[in-house]
Formats: C-alpha cells, sequence, structure tokens
C-alpha cells in the first residue's frame, strides 16, 4: 500500500513538475503556476510517507499556500500576453542546462554515498515530532537556522530596498 | 443491532479504520454541514430582516403545507421551505459561460472554492467518543497546521476566478482576495501560537482535553479567558479569511460589480456561495476547539469523554450548539458593520494584528517563564 502510493505521489510529482517547465498544451505562465502548486502538493504526499507531518503541512502552508499565491498575483500583475508569445531563448536554455548537470551531479553523489537501503533507517519519535524537530533546530543546528534567519531578514530588507523608489 | 455487531467485529482493524472513517465523513458532510451551510443562508436572510426591520423569507411552501394545521402555517412564516427552494433554484437556472472567460480555470475555479473548506473540517474534533470511536475525522498530530494549510489553498478558487472570468471587476476582486488572505493568514498564525505554547501540543484533541475543568470553580478553563488578544485577532483574521463583511472586499458590490463571481451564474455561483458558508462552519468550529472548549462543558461531568452513546450524542449537541453560536455572531457582525477600505484592512492587518500576535507570543512565554522558574 504505501509502495503503491510512494509510486503514485512521484509519478504525480515528475509529471506535474514537468508539465510546469514544459507544458506542450500552454505557454500561459499561470498554468505552470498552477501546476507547481500540484508538485508542492505531491510532494508533501511524499513528506507524509516518511511520516514527516510536520514538514507536510508546512511545505502545503508556506508553499502553496503563501509563496505560490504570492507568484500568481505577480504574474497577473504582468503583462502575460507577451509571456505567451516568447519562444525558448539560448541563454535560458545553456543556463537551466548547467543547473541541471550540477543538480544532477549533487543528486547522483549524495545517492552514491548513502549506500541506499543500507543506512536507513526510520526512527519513530516519541510523542510529537513537532516537539523534536523544534528541539533539534533549537541545539544541535541553532547555528545554521540562525544564518538562515539572518539571510531571509536580509532579503527582506533588500526587497524594501528596491521596492521604495524614493527613500525619505 | 447483532448483526452489525457480527459485521464490524468480522472485519480487519484497517478495513474497519477505512469503514468508520468513511461513515465519518459522510455524516459529516451530507448530514451535518450541508444543511448547515442550506439553513445558515436561511438565518442570514431572516436576522439581516430583522436588523433592517423587514419580515424576511415567509411565503416559500411546497405543496403538502396546506395539510398541515397550526404547524404549517408557522414554517412557512419562518422560511423553513426557503433553502429548498433556493437550492432548486440554482440547479435550474442556466449555466451561462460568457464567451471571453478562459473555459478550463472558469469551470474548475467553484470547485477550488468549495474543496478546501471541507477538507479542513476534516481535523476538527466534534464529540468526544461514541461507542470505541473517537468523534473526528483525523486525529492528526499536526492539526492546527493542516487546518492552516488547508485553508490557505482557498484563495486559489477567488483568485483563479478572477483570472478565468478575464473581466476587470473579476481580476480586480482576484487580486484583492489573495493579499487580503495572505495579510491575514499571517496574524492569524501568529495568533494562535501562545496557546499551543500552553498547551504544549499541535494535536486539537489535546488543546479540548487542556480546556476542560475550571478556575476558582465557576470560571471555565477556556482558552478565551487566558488568551482574549488571541481571540480576538482569531476572530477578526476569521472574517478576513473567509470574506465576509466588514472585510468582503475582493466582492465589494459597490465597487466591483461582484468581485471573482461577477461573470458566473447558477451552480457555479452557488458553489462559491456555498464555499464561503462553509469556509465559516470551519472558522467557527476551529474558534469552538480553540477558544471555548470544543465539545467540553465544565459542569455535570461532561468535560471528560463519553462513557455511554446519550453522554457521546451530548457532547456532539453542545459542540453543534457552540458553533452555530458563533456563526450567528458571524452573520450579526455582517449586518451591523460597514466594509473596511482596502488601505484600511491592510493597515489593520500589517500594522496593528501582526506586531500585537507578536507582542501576545511575547507576553505568554515570559509569563510561562516565569511560572517555571518558581
Amino acid at each position: 500500500m504505501e509502495d503503491a502510493l510512494f509510486y503514485i505521489f512521484a509519478a504525480l510529482t515528475l509529471l506535474f513538475a514537468f508539465l510546469c517547465v514544459a507544458n506542450p498544451f500552454s505557454r500561459n505562465p499561470v498554468t505552470s503556476a498552477m501546476f507547481l502548486v500540484l508538485t508542492m502538493i505531491s510532494l508533501a504526499g511524499l513528506f507524509v510517507l516518511l511520516q514527516a507531518f510536520f514538514l507536510a503541512a508546512v511545505q502545503i502552508l508556506v508553499y502553496a499556500g503563501a509563496v505560490m499565491v504570492l507568484f500568481l498575483f505577480v504574474i497577473m500583475l504582468l503583462d502575460v500576453k507577451e509571456e505567451e508569445r516568447r519562444r525558448f531563448n539560448p541563454f535560458g536554455i545553456a543556463i537551466g542546462g548547467v543547473s541541471v548537470i550540477g543538480l544532477g551531479f549533487i543528486l547522483f553523489s549524495t545517492i552514491r554515498e548513502s549506500k541506499v537501503g543500507a543506512g536507513l533507517k526510520l526512527t519513530a519519535v516519541k510523542g510529537s515530532d513537532t516537539a523534536a524537530l523544534g528541539k533539534a533546530l533549537f541545539t544541535e543546528y541553532l547555528l545554521p537556522f540562525e544564518v538562515i534567519s539572518v539571510l531571509l531578514l536580509v532579503a527582506m530588507v533588500g526587497v524594501i530596498l528596491l521596492s521604495k523608489k524614493d527613500l525619505k | 443491532m447483532d448483526w452489525i455487531n457480527n459485521f464490524v467485529g468480522g472485519l480487519t482493524a484497517g478495513q474497519q479504520f477505512a469503514l468508520f472513517s468513511l461513515l465519518k465523513v459522510v455524516i459529516v458532510i451530507f448530514g451535518a454541514v450541508l444543511p448547515i451551510v442550506a439553513y445558515a443562508v436561511l438565518v442570514e436572510r431572516k436576522v439581516s430582516a430583522f436588523i433592517q426591520d423587514r419580515v424576511g423569507p415567509n411565503r416559500s411552501a411546497p405543496f403538502f403545507v396546506k395539510y398541515l394545521p397550526v404547524v404549517g402555517p408557522f414554517l412557512v412564516r419562518l422560511g423553513i421551505f426557503q433553502p429548498l427552494a433556493d437550492g432548486l433554484k440554482f440547479i435550474l437556472k442556466e449555466d451561462f459561460t460568457p464567451s471571453h472567460v478562459r473555459k478550463v480555470y472558469f469551470w474548475i475555479a467553484p470547485a477550488i472554492a468549495m474543496v478546501p473548506a471541507m477538507l479542513a473540517l476534516a481535523v476538527i474534533p466534534f464529540g468526544s467518543t461514541l461507542g470505541n470511536q473517537k468523534m473526528v475525522i483525523a486525529d492528526l498530530n499536526v492539526g492546527i497546521l493542516y487546518t492552516f494549510g488547508i485553508v490557505s489553498l482557498g484563495v486559489y478558487g477567488l483568485v483563479l476566478a478572477g483570472y478565468a472570468s478575464n473581466s476587470k471587476f473579476s481580476f480586480l476582486g482576484g487580486i484583492r482576495s489573495s493579499a487580503q488572505m495572505i495579510s491575514y493568514e499571517i496574524a492569524m498564525g501568529m495568533s494562535v501560537i501562545p496557546l499551543f505554547m500552553l498547551v504544549g501540543d499541535l494535536n486539537l484533541s489535546k488543546v479540548i482535553e487542556y480546556q476542560a475543568g475550571t478556575t476558582l470553580g465557576f470560571i471555565p478553563n477556556w482558552l478565551v479567558f487566558k488568551q482574549p488578544i488571541a481571540f480576538v485577532i482569531f476572530l477578526v483574521a476569521a472574517f478576513a479569511e473567509t470574506n465576509r463583511l466588514p472585510f468582503d472586499l475582493p466582492e465589494a458590490e459597490t465597487e466591483l460589480v461582484g468581485g471573482y463571481h461577477t461573470e458566473y451564474s447558477s451552480m457555479k455561483f452557488a458553489l462559491f456561495f456555498l464555499g464561503e458558508y462553509t469556509a465559516m462552519v470551519a472558522a467557527s468550529a476551529m474558534m469552538v476547539v480553540l477558544f471555548f472548549g470544543g465539545w467540553t462543558l465544565p459542569f455535570a461531568g461532561l468535560d471528560h469523554p463519553a462513557a455511554t452513546f446519550i453522554m457521546g450524542f451530548a457532547h456532539i449537541g453542545i459542540f453543534v450548539a457552540k458553533m452555530l453560536a458563533l456563526m450567528v455572531v458571524f452573520i450579526w457582525v455582517r449586518w451591523m458593520l460597514p466594509r473596511f477600505r482596502y488601505d484600511q484592512l491592510m493597515d489593520l492587518g500589517w500594522r496593528r494584528f501582526v506586531p500585537l500576535a507578536l507582542a501576545n507570543i511575547v507576553l505568554t512565554a515570559v509569563v510561562l517563564w516565569a511560572q517555571n522558574a518558581k
């Protein structure tokens, strides 16, 4: 049952992700955004199969519910018709190819390092997994956590700086 | 009854779980939520009539009413049959699709508006136990996060409807709804954090357990008394999330004709309407669980899980009664307050409620720390 669900959700994730970047039926950015939402939701399904309920809920809450709504918001305010007419440009393809190769290399070496099936043990957390996650974040991984918070703060300040045309 | 026991006893645990979950889903959605939604519309019309010194719906009467002596005319005057007439009207009206719309989105948007509101109900514990079944469809450990996640998907229905309609009024409605719902989601999410700091668990059944009993012998242990600020923020944010007046900017009739549903008619329009009321049911149920002790009452031993079937049904009754009371508040406020301006709405959300919610979190943390330090 769980195996079947894994294959279903994995296939859906890949299908939706493909339709998001290269949809043969429509070059409408809104459609791409909606397929990205579906990709996020299928990913949340995969998290649930890994017993990571907190991550699954946050995945939907943050990515599908908030980030993608803002994406849609921006896409709708832009001139969508021009985007629909635009064809592939070589520079974009080059950048995309380089990113795919880089990410593929990382993925491949990670899978090779991890010795699939050997070291993989899902340990059930006693009580609520949210508490365990919180403890881990604020003890073991405190420094990376704080660094990421500062990074987000910097991004936020940057956005405000860029969007304010005249600073008083 | 014996054959039921034999039948259920013969199933494996997994099959029993599936059977009872299905039963709960069907009974909750078709037996409770849809009738409540239908009659909430009637209550809405009757309350608005009362507030505006009118009579409200008092005519619709099916053919058999004339055979009921005293009760019949009374029910007609109450408008009991009005929702039936409304439903029939929605089904029989012409389902018109304007030629300038984006068809696919135009068709799926009403469904997307309706479904999340219903899914959000899955984690609400609407009673203690009946027999050996817990009266909650899915007893998730991350109940509250699930609800917020699903509720946050509700905005897609409105945004896509605005986009699909391909008209200026709808589009403005869709844009407004996306900005409004995201803003108030933040305030809403932060307002409940102090609750979970007190309870120490995200599971909604645990939240109800925490609220059993009384302080000083007469005040119930409900979180509304411990976290009044959180309740006010949550209540106001709930109005914004369900697009109810005074925050119904996405469909502001005076400026946007009908907002995101300007181009919709017949059953598709009805789905938006039902979605709004289902969201209202979900928000009220959520508030009952979080702030008003869920299915508990602090006397007559009603705050422990039920041992008998009668007590089980009593708990469900208590929950529904509390929920209906909150829905009346939603309806009452709608007809008492004028609509906010859009900049006032954003100002209230970002510059008042978000800082207030943050302050409430810090305050609760300090109080908890002081209590533990003793």
